[in-house]
């Protein structure tokens, strides 16, 4: 396995680990009122806010931890540089993880169009997005062991 | 349209001078090892430019290098 599969796969499992120790995390938290008062949309407001900061940091470290036992275990070095095939995976898993993430919007406003409450809009917004990150990762495994 | 197979001769060339390993010629023409094992496997087709690179690394003409497979029907 390269060392582009391997951080696919600690990138997929690193996506699904801090997405449900955050949901978990953050459910615990969630406002017991009308689902449309206005406390409910601050929970969801802040839930989305505070999440962007913590995934980048963890996916940092997750990447770091990666690399240092990587080089532990294989005495492989990251590759020094992207090239045309790095870039030409990268943008085909970012179109289809954005197709993803588009289906997942249109399904969370007709959510909305159904009447049911703005929690379950955001819960579809916030599961679109992860399974989008998940197809990106797990894409680019596919692209690098079976070929572009 | 179908897709053309293009095949490669990477691998003989890379013994006929001087049994050049893999990561010399990504050296050489600045990708990664694992694209030069893609390419060579026939995973992954290389941008012209990149093929015009490989070709020169071994001072061949293109079509040395890189070659159509057709196929028999």
């Amino acid at each position: 396995m390269s060392y582009q599969e391997r951080q696919s796969l600690v990138s997929l499992i690193s996506s699904i680990l801090i997405n449900t120790l955050y949901a978990a995390y953050m459910a615990g938290r969630y406002p017991q009122a009308d689902p449309y008062s206005p406390e409910v949309f601050h929970f969801w407001g802040s839930f989305f806010l505070i999440l962007i900061p913590v995934t980048i940091v963890a996916k940092i470290v997750s990447y770091i931890l990666f690399s240092i036992l990587n080089a532990i275990a294989t005495r492989e070095a990251e590759p020094p540089i992207t090239d045309e095939r790095d870039r030409l995976i990268e943008l085909k898993s970012t179109r289809s993880s954005l197709y993803i993430f588009s289906l997942g919007f249109v399904v969370a406003m007709a959510a909305l169009v159904f009447s049911l409450p703005p929690a379950a809009m955001f819960i579809i917004l916030l599961c679109s997005g992860l399974v989008a990150e998940m197809f990106s990762d797990i894409s680019q495994f596919f692209f690098y062991r079976r070929g572009v | 349209m179908s897709k053309l197979k293009i095949g490669n001769n990477i691998r003989r060339l890379r013994f006929e001078h001087s049994e050049m390993t893999q990561q010399e010629l990504a050296d050489r023409v600045s990708v990664t090892r694992q694209t030069i094992i893609a390419i060579e496997k026939g995973d992954y087709a290389p941008s012209l430019e990149l093929a015009f690179r490989i070709a020169q690394s071994f001072n061949v003409r293109l079509e040395e290098v890189f070659f159509i497979i057709h196929n028999p029907e």
